[in-house]
């Protein structure tokens, strides 16, 4: 890092050693994460391993015990509300929505932090942009509850993309998409980011990173484990420590490609893999209860 | 423009209906007086000299002294509590919330009934109505803190703490008639019953400007409430302060049904049915939700006064009686529905 903080504001997020404690328990540690405009950075980690926390301390969602986090420049405490939603969009992995509202009403929502400022008056050209980004275009009048999970998150990326925010934030968006919709989504991603946007994407498949992220920043119990591009970060030695799984990464046309090592029998003596099983299980819950 | 001309055309519809609820329900009673004489009535003294006079030596007096401080005491308390049943659910992102049924109206009758009890008379006229308010202010607070766990509430949540707030009540009203002498025990039990019988214009002019403010005040809110069913964090990241939208809302619920209940009684349902119903109708923005809501409560109000002083001669039923015969029944109906539906909007 060359640049000072007095001389030009680092614009897009940066966390400076951000430690965050639920309950007691040290979920964060140490945490530093710059992401640049310009640049998607990809958060991956088991389950557990805290991406979702870092996200909500990326928010300003969770104080850090100690630490900072700077949006565009400015501590995220220092924002209002209002302020912040103009700098920064969300899509959390939890997007329930009380009342029927139809999807186009939703992705509505996305421009709100706008209303009243010179930058509503494109809100229809923006929303059906949005829309048609997502692929939700068709589901317009739908009621958002009858959707499927993933026409669901289709519309909240949509709702995001319509914020038109310079920070873009995304906890594990393509989860419930088919292989075309996670593709098309991460490309979008990709082009919001070439327009400026300094976006962080939380993702669980290895090789989607690999595919779209220009950083790949790896978390695990609580603490960076790696930081770099992908080629750099995604090594077999680091990947089988880190999810304590065998994988194997294959090279397939320049893009890394993580696959799992399985046992050609797969049965209860399995004895390469320490109680995978179970312990999948256990960590999915406490990852489940960390996004609420 | 689909969504324009539904707003345009709901609204208009529902202000023809007052209309006509106005004239027709004024037009009932003892002394029928037709349509047509209430119509020319009003419009003379609005002064323009346009049809018929009542033609009953006693039908322009009856018109003007008894019936429609009653009208339009129900048309306030009718939009009060729709606003306030409108404006609840949205704070709590569930449409089972509304202030009878989670305790608001009676935590509001209890500070009412302690007023007349000890016989305080200290805001002169306003003093049930700012007690009231407190009562009705404290009971939304602890239904607010009591049923909100991790930013969300439960149906479950949200029904049992009424229960136990409306079991609480019911012992702070039983032991204010306890206390009371036999005249401040009759005014507890009309409370307890709801009724718009015998309102005078005095009553109406504390009611009318609280409702006012308090719809007024829930159509600023309307935008930040759609926003509120993202759930709070994503309201948050959507710009919405949402702690103290919260709170707001709040002071504004408990305002509404302060201009209702002072003067009413717990009139029950009215907050449930008629939001739901327009939500049926024309989605659930708030923007649209909370204006049709104050004009279909102020009809709904109306028309179910309208029936509780003539289904029976020469006899007044209590019209909270009325609502919670129709309203019971339909809340039943809501919960079973909105369980099956898991994310429909319970």
């Amino acid at each position: 890092m060359t640049r000072t903080a007095d001389v030009i504001l680092p614009a897009g997020l940066l966390a400076r050693s951000v430690s965050v404690e639920i309950g007691g328990a040290r979920i964060l540690a140490d945490v530093t994460l710059q992401v640049e405009p310009g640049e998607v950075v990809a958060l991956v980690g088991p389950n557990g391993a805290g991406k979702s926390t870092l996200l909500a301390a990326l928010t300003g969602d969770v104080e850090p015990a100690s630490g900072t986090v700077e949006l565009q420049g400015r501590p995220t405490a220092s924002y209002r509300a209002k302020e912040a939603a103009r700098q920064r969009a969300v899509l959390l992995q939890k997007y329930a929505i009380a009342f029927g509202f139809d999807v186009r009403h939703v992705v509505e929502m996305g421009r709100s932090p706008w209303y009243g400022t010179a930058r509503s008056d494109e809100d229809d050209v923006v929303v059906r942009r949005a829309m048609r980004h997502a692929d939700v275009l068709h589901l317009s009048e739908r009621s958002f509850p009858t959707l499927s999970g993933g026409e669901q998150a289709r519309t909240s990326f949509a709702r995001v993309l319509a914020q038109e925010t310079p920070v873009v934030l995304l906890d594990e968006p393509t989860a419930a998409l088919d292989i075309r919709h996670q593709e098309s989504l991460l490309a979008t991603t990709r082009d919001v980011a070439r327009a400026g946007a300094a976006v962080v994407v939380v993702l669980h498949d290895l090789s989607l990173a690999a595919a779209y992220a220009d950083r790949i920043c790896v978390l695990a119990r609580g603490r960076v484990a790696a930081d770099g591009p992908p080629s750099e970060v995604l090594t077999e030695d680091l990947l089988t420590v880190v999810y304590q799984h065998p994988v194997r990464v294959i090279d397939l046309d320049g893009s890394p490609l993580v696959v799992p090592l399985r046992a050609p029998h797969r049965g209860l003596a399995d004895h390469d893999v320490p109680d995978e099983t179970t312990d999948e299980t256990t960590d999915e819950t406490t990852d489940e209860t960390e996004a609420r | 423009m689909k969504v324009r001309t539904g707003r345009v055309g709901l609204i208009s519809a529902l202000l023809v209906l007052l209309g006509v609820a106005v004239v027709f329900s004024a037009a009932q009673g003892q002394l029928r007086i037709p349509p047509l004489e209430v119509l020319g009535s009003v419009l003379h003294r609005l002064g323009l000299d346009l049809g018929p006079l009542p033609t009953h030596p006693r039908g322009e007096s009856t018109l003007w002294e008894v019936r429609f401080p009653r009208v339009a005491m129900a048309a306030v308390a009718g939009a009060a509590l729709a606003t306030a049943g409108a404006v609840m659910q949205g704070t709590f992102g569930n449409p089972l919330a509304e202030p009878a049924v989670v305790g608001v109206s009676s935590g509001a009758a209890v500070a009412a009934g302690t007023v007349i009890v000890f016989d305080i008379g200290l805001f002169g006229s306003w003093t049930i109505a700012v007690a009231a308010f407190v009562g009705g202010l404290i009971t939304t607070l602890l239904v607010y803190l009591l049923s909100r766990d991790g930013g969300r509430t439960e149906v479950v949540t949200l029904v049992l703490t009424g229960i136990a707030l409306n079991a609480l009540t019911s012992a702070g009203l039983a032991f204010l008639m306890f206390l009371g002498d036999q005249q401040a025990r009759e005014e507890i039990v009309f409370w307890t019953l709801g009724s718009l019988n015998g309102t005078r214009w005095a009553a109406v002019a504390v009611a009318a400007p609280l409702a006012a403010v308090g719809i007024a005040a829930s159509v600023v809110l309307a935008r930040q409430l759609d926003l509120l069913a993202l759930g709070d964090r994503a309201a948050r990241h959507v710009g919405v302060e949402v702690e103290r939208l919260r709170i707001v809302s709040i002071v504004v619920v408990a305002v509404l049904t302060a201009a209702a209940v002072s003067f009413c009684g717990i009139i029950a349902f009215v907050g449930l049915v008629v939001p739901h119903v327009i939500r049926m109708l024309a989605g659930p923005g708030h923007r649209l939700l909370i204006p049709a809501s104050a004009l279909g409560g102020a009809v709904l109000l109306m028309l179910a006064d309208l029936w509780a002083r003539t289904a029976i001669d020469n006899a007044d039923l209590p019209i909270g009686l009325l609502t919670s015969l129709v309203g019971g029944p339909f809340f039943l109906w809501l919960i079973r529905r909105s369980r099956r539906t898991a994310g429909g909007g319970a």
